[in-house]
């Protein structure tokens, strides 16, 4: 049986007590809330805390509020994935999260996976997520206790990719991220909270902890997630596709087009999202914006399916989700 | 080269309630409540298949819950209720989902049927008749390499039925195959 | 039977067989009572963990132990050194160590192992040891190991890299080309996959203080792992005690006795210690077993009408590490083509080499899915060529049932012309095929399977199933026996049997099976022998039974034997149900009459028409028979397929329980389902040939969401051969799966995929091909060439051959005898 190697636990009942815990545990403490990433990574030794500080008896990161008479709906990061797919406002006015939420590995394990955890989920690559033992007949990788990374043997970075699914839908949606330091709290918007490489994934800073997820008014505009995967249950995505348009009328005035799974980060796709402006996305507009982002999706060979496969349903997922909205808007 | 590890820190102890009954457990502070209800508690009822939260083998309930036991930390579970496959019992008598299960041979090698018997009851706990699609979804989290799922559907929707006071018999389909 | 009673006298009705019924062990499975492997802790039991190799292909120069053996809780090492016997399933080839001695063939080959006092002790403790290897190139596929010789992965095996030749040939193929209407040859691959039982292998030894061993094991054949403990470990026999818990899966998986059980042993032997070992998911990954990649030649000749008049198949498998059951895999690619359709003269050229990758070795239907797969997608294309449906084009030409074949297979009962008149019915073929909408398919595709292995792993003239049978005064029967509960429901195969023959319910009876020390002899589950074997085993103790039991009670009822009936828990008179004894009663009579009330029965199959080398390989006492169509639907521009629903009918000669027979055709559905669309062992060639994904994550095993609709319908053409007619279910219908959807894909999209996994990339690309004018196909476009050995020919029946191989006509020389083992 693969079991976890020994470290220290603390289930702190604030805030304040968990940064504290952290900050004197030093760079050797995690945080964990709902465990679903961290403790399979750390049986896999990939991440080998001393100490663990959970989040889950933190009052106040378990609660959905807002959203009233078009004000911003406020996320907790603890709250399960359970949890806010089945939130009726969310459902409602935000059914691209919900979707995303639903779409996350299998139904037991979104009773126990949370918001954050699923924001600040480590990137993922078949080079990575194996056992010590495996990795060591590949001499490891530069992610965790090698020198290079294995997906591109030449390249000085790591490419491990960004396999959260809410993470972009935020993107998309132009949600902002509250971070809490031990002295101070900050707002990010969600897109500035990754980074596109595969190690130094996030912007957060180690101590910090990510409290809410705060996503924008409902008003006129609407989103979509697609999620392509070889099952439709535990599996990461090999593509996601969050589109986010603002309607003007019949037409479209601002839009955003995000990829998960083919980076490090959430990949916004400007071209894609520019070629559909001032259209009612007409087949000719979703086929401009489809090969605007196939350009540049570039699929690694480190996760599920062929490249070129990959790459090509970019612009199937794209055209995809664009009709989708198009039918919801007519 | 591995590290040396440090000896192993004392046991944790912790109080909780494992299927209505109060019990309590000591253990090293890094097992998982699988480990626990296994080897600290002898309930070897739940079962496991990767240890990785990639089988739903080891499901169990956790506040009335599903949740994956090989990624609860037994720390956690201070004070809080599991149910696992040994609670399932009304005394003597089989609960009706176990009934079904064997009606229908829903349980081939038994392995997986720990987990799938309390996903299931936590569905039929919220949704007292779920369609197919229902059952489907539910249990998507939960691998089975023997049945092809369908037997275990049809003993989901079977206990269904009775836990509504209907008296149903399985479909004859079910048991001699479309004729 | 040997004693030349047939069970075909048991005719309808009966009172337990064909009855759906609770499985014996179904209460403790559902409550979670079912104690599996690692279910088990003896007291003072120590965790064992295998180090093992981070190389695919080196020579092991030292094995540092020494940090290993200084740490806290560690209670032994151990290393090749103290195993240097050589091991393996079968005689032909023991090639496996069960901690390397020199060299390391594979990721995942055991080199040392420890035991701690926890698994965590034991992990660190096996990861701090140190090995220096010599690295060696590596061959990393069919390919490679066809063009590389050397280095050798084995020192055996007729030349480079090949573990097995063989070359056949039953009549003069190239003539029955010539007498064909339409001659075609096409290439087919199927990638490997493996069992994933949920249950990951796990053992526990005991070294009692009066030096013998007991290990418990998840292991589908006690008896096997008994012999190569007693061989390695060097212990009596008469010393060791083999208990199979039950199986939480096994399909084949757990058929091979394994490194981590002799390890385990000799761990306990070395401490004085249980030992308990339990393996992780990605260490079944490299126990693997599994179906053997394997890329086929297909040329067949026929009429206008379809009639086959020569079938040449050339097969070449890749074997991975070790010969595990490989030699036998290699031939059952040949084996069954003959029994479906009637096939003229046929030619098998088979081969299989050494990779250094995961040993393969007998997966559900071992052998047999690949060459089913290209047989029935040929015969798709060849229906099509002559413009004919594929369900009348097989209608037409059904092997005959009570009749040899061209391979000296003897057909019993033959329900495939039935089969498949139920799944075209039902599917509304006639109306459909052909005719549904672009993206939109429906295919067909047949198959046979063995109730049972002719021939025994080792050479031996014992029967292959012994079952013990003790009556008590109260009433009650223990049944012995070895066989092993895999989950298919052998367990309650014993319990029905014995309960209609003695009248009294399977409650009343208490079965105690896969132990070696308390249980006669059944080679094991595999091949489909269970309900056949040790059906049969059962049926003649307990009709022995009923013979001591009905004498007492006729003397005591003042009767002729003969009148006498038990059922109902009672024996009583035929013509007077009311003149009777119970059953309990009865034995009691026969307990003062005779004494204890115990008898034996066995089964030894009957022997192989074929007496060619390698005619060991194929003969079963029953086949039997399934047709699938399967219904898809393929997305022109992503190439998704879905598989909404298979409509299956498996003729199962007879349903011991019907519930259960259901149980195992869907389950075999989904198995290959899963090899069909998804499921594939992939390795990285250029990574040092590491598994991609040795995870339950990252290996595609069909969830809920996958899952198709089966709409399944039971033939029962009663074989004489098998108790009450019954014939297996539990591997057959998985075969003819994966070539329905493969032909449905093409009626949907007109693509030809060639090969499994169909996933969406090989359907996408197959479809550009189409829109290109080039061949529609995804598939293999080369077979290496192989330097087969010298054919063997044998002539088929009905040219006068009397299954021997003779030299050919224009050698003229004698009828050679030759034996195979």
């Amino acid at each position: 049986m693969l079991r976890l190697p020994s470290f220290t636990y603390h289930q702190p009942r604030t805030l304040r007590q968990a940064l504290r815990i952290k900050r004197d545990a030093g760079p050797t403490a995690m945080y964990v809330a709902g465990g679903t990433d961290l403790y399979p990574n750390m049986k896999r030794r990939h991440q080998e805390p001393q100490v663990v500080v959970s989040l889950a008896n933190v009052p106040g990161l378990r609660r959905i509020r807002g959203g009233t008479k078009g004000s911003v709906v406020s996320v907790g990061a603890c709250v399960t994935l359970t949890e806010l797919r089945e939130h009726r406002h969310v459902r409602k006015k935000h059914s691209a999260v919900a979707r995303a939420a639903e779409l996350i590995s299998t139904p037991i394990l979104q009773n126990m996976g949370t918001v954050g955890g699923n924001i600040c989920l480590d990137t993922r690559c078949n080079y990575y997520n194996q056992s010590y033992e495996w990795r060591k007949s590949i001499n490891f990788c530069m992610k965790k206790d090698g020198e290079i990374c294995w997906v591109a043997p030449s390249s000085p970075r790591c490419w491990a990719i960004c396999s959260s699914d809410l993470a972009p839908v935020a993107v998309a949606m132009g949600a902002e991220f509250t971070l809490q330091d031990i002295d101070a709290e900050r707002s990010i918007p969600a897109r500035d909270f990754f980074r596109d490489d595969g190690i130094e994934y996030l912007t957060k800073r180690p101590d910090e902890i990510l409290t809410e997820v705060r996503l924008p008014p409902a008003n006129g505009w609407d989103a979509v997630y697609w999620k392509l995967r070889r099952r439709e249950a535990f599996d990461f995505p090999v593509l996601g596709v969050a589109v986010w348009i603002e309607w003007d009328g019949a037409q479209v005035a601002d839009a955003r087009i995000v990829l998960g799974a083919v980076a490090s980060y959430p990949l916004e796709v400007p071209e894609a999202a520019q070629a559909i402006l001032g259209s009612r996305l007409e087949d000719d507009a979703i086929a401009t914006a489809a090969d605007a982002a196939y350009k540049p999706s570039k699929p690694m060979d480190n996760t599920d399916f062929g490249l070129a496969w990959r790459k090509h349903m970019t612009r199937e997922y794209v055209k995809g989700a664009l009709r989708e909205l198009r039918k919801r808007h007519s | 080269m591995v590290k040396r590890k440090p000896p192993l820190p004392a046991k944790a102890h912790i109080r909780l309630v494992v299927n209505d009954e109060a019990v309590e457990a000591s253990f090293a502070p890094h097992k998982t409540l699988l480990e626990i209800l296994r080897e600290d508690l002898g309930l070897t009822g739940t079962k496991h298949g990767c240890e990785l939260g990639e089988c739903g083998t080891c499901t169990v309930l956790l506040e009335g819950h599903p949740v994956l036991s090989c990624l609860v930390l037994g720390l956690a579970c201070e004070g809080k209720h599991v149910r696992t496959v040994e609670g399932m019992r009304h005394g003597p008598d089989l609960h009706p989902l176990q009934e079904a299960f064997a009606e229908l041979g829903a349980a081939q090698c038994g392995y997986c049927t720990p987990g799938i018997l309390l996903t299931a009851e936590a569905l039929l706990e919220a949704n007292s008749a779920p369609t197919r699609d229902e059952i489907k979804l539910a249990l998507s989290g939960n691998l089975c390499r023997c049945t092809g799922y369908i037997k275990i559907y049809e003993a989901v929707e079977l206990a269904a039925s009775r836990m509504r006071g209907d008296p149903t018999t399985p479909p004859e389909e079910a048991i001699y195959g479309r004729r | 039977m040997d004693d030349g009673r047939s069970p075909s006298r048991h005719t309808p009705p009966f009172r337990v067989i064909g009855t759906p019924r609770w499985k014996i062990d179904a209460a403790p499975k559902v409550t979670g009572e079912t104690k599996f492997a690692d279910d088990l802790a003896l007291p003072r039991m120590l965790y064992a963990k295998i180090l093992r190799s981070t190389e695919p292909h080196a020579r092991v120069v030292r094995v540092d132990t020494s940090a290993a053996e200084r740490m806290n809780g560690v209670r032994a090492v151990l290393t090749g050194a103290a195993l240097p016997t050589p091991f393996g399933i079968l005689p032909v080839s023991q090639d496996e160590h069960a901690l390397a001695i020199d060299k390391v063939r594979f990721i995942g080959d055991p080199i040392a192992a420890v035991a701690a006092s926890t698994e965590e002790i034991a992990t660190d403790a096996a990861n701090a040891i140190e090995v220096e290897y010599e690295q060696l190139a590596t061959i990393a596929s069919i390919e490679d190991a066809v063009a590389s010789p050397e280095p050798r992965i084995h020192d055996y095996g007729p030349v480079g890299n090949f573990h097995k030749l063989i070359d056949v040939e039953f009549g003069d193929v190239d003539a029955g080309f010539s007498q064909s209407d339409y001659v075609r040859e096409d290439l087919f691959f199927y990638e490997g996959n493996t069992h994933l039982p949920m249950e990951q292998h796990a053992a526990l030894a005991d070294w009692s203080a009066d030096r013998k061993l007991t290990v418990w094991s998840s292991t589908q054949t006690p008896h096997y792992v008994h012999r190569a403990l007693a061989k390695v470990l060097g212990l009596a026999p008469a010393h060791i005690r083999v208990i199979a818990c039950p199986n939480g899966g096994g399909f084949g998986g757990k058929s091979d006795p394994f490194s981590h059980e002799i390890v385990v042993a000799k761990l306990a032997m070395l401490t004085g210690r249980p030992v308990k070992i339990t393996l992780t998911r990605e260490e079944v990954f490299y126990c693997h077993r599994g179906r053997h990649p394997t890329l086929m030649w297909v040329k067949t000749g026929v009429t206008n009408d379809g009639r086959i008049k020569g079938m040449h198949f050339r097969t070449l498998l890749d074997g991975g590490a070790y010969g595990s059951y490989g030699v036998a895999s290699t031939y059952y690619t040949g084996a069954l083509q003959t029994v479906t359709y009637q096939v003229e003269r046929y030619k098998f050229q088979g081969a299989r080499v050494f990779t250094n990758k995961a040993p393969c070795g007998p997966k559900r239907g071992h052998g047999t899915p690949q060459p089913r797969f290209a047989l029935e997608i040929q015969m798709d294309k060849i229906a099509e060529a002559l413009g004919q449906d594929p369900a009348e084009l097989r209608l037409r030409h059904l092997a005959p049932p009570n009749a040899l074949t061209a391979n000296y297979l003897s057909i019993g009962s033959m329900g495939l012309g039935e089969c498949i008149r139920k799944v075209v019915k039902a599917s509304g073929w006639n109306e459909r095929f052909r005719q549904l909408p672009d993206g939109r398919g429906l295919g067909l595709a047949c198959s046979s399977y063995i109730s049972g292995a002719g021939v025994a792993i080792y050479w031996n003239n014992m029967p292959h199933s012994g079952v013990q049978l003790k009556c008590d005064r109260g009433g009650g029967v223990t049944v012995f026996c070895g066989s092993t509960e895999i989950g298919q429901g052998s367990d309650s195969i014993l319990a029905y049997i014995v309960a209609e023959i003695l009248g009294i319910e399977p409650i009343d009876i208490r079965v105690v099976t896969a132990d070696t020390d308390l249980t006669p002899v059944d080679l094991g589950s595999y091949s489909s022998r269970v309900t056949l074997m040790t059906g049969n085993a059962a049926l003649q103790a307990a009709e022995r039974a009923r013979e001591i039991i009905g004498k007492a009670a006729a003397k005591k009822l003042e009767m002729s034997h003969d009148r006498i009936v038990f059922a109902d828990r009672r024996v009583f008179d035929a013509q007077d149900p009311e003149r009777g004894i119970s059953f309990a009663e009865a034995v009691q009579l026969a307990e003062a009459a005779e004494g204890t009330v115990g008898t034996v029965g066995s089964y030894t199959p009957p022997n192989s028409a074929g007496k060619y080398r390698g005619a060991g390989v194929g003969p079963s006492p029953a086949y039997s028979y399934s047709a699938a169509v399967a219904e898809v639907e393929v997305d022109g521009d992503t190439g998704i397929l879905r598989v909404p629903r298979i409509w299956i009918a498996h003729d199962a000669g007879r349903c011991i329980n019907p519930v259960n027979v259901i149980g195992q055709v869907e389950g075999s559905v989904y198995m290959g389902l899963g090899e069909a669309i998804m499921e594939e062992m992939a390795y990285r060639g250029n990574r040092n040939v590491v598994h991609k994904i040795p995870s339950l994550l990252e290996y595609k095993s069909p969830t809920t969401l996958e899952m198709c609709d089966v709409v399944t319908y039971i033939v029962e053409d009663p074989d004489a051969k098998g108790p009450f007619g019954a014939k297996e279910v539990g591997q057959g219908p998985l075969l003819p799966v994966p070539p329905a959807i493969a032909n449905a894909v093409y009626d949907a999209v007109g693509v030809r995929i060639d090969e499994i996994p169909i996933t969406p990339d090989k359907v996408v690309k197959a479809l550009k091909r189409k829109t290109a004018g080039q061949t529609p196909r995804f598939g293999p476009s080369a077979f290496p060439a192989v330097p087969w050995p010298e054919t063997i020919h044998v002539p088929p029946p009905w040219e006068g051959g009397d299954g021997r191989a003779v030299e050919p006509v224009t050698a003229g020389t004698a009828f050679p005898e030759e034996r195979q083992h």
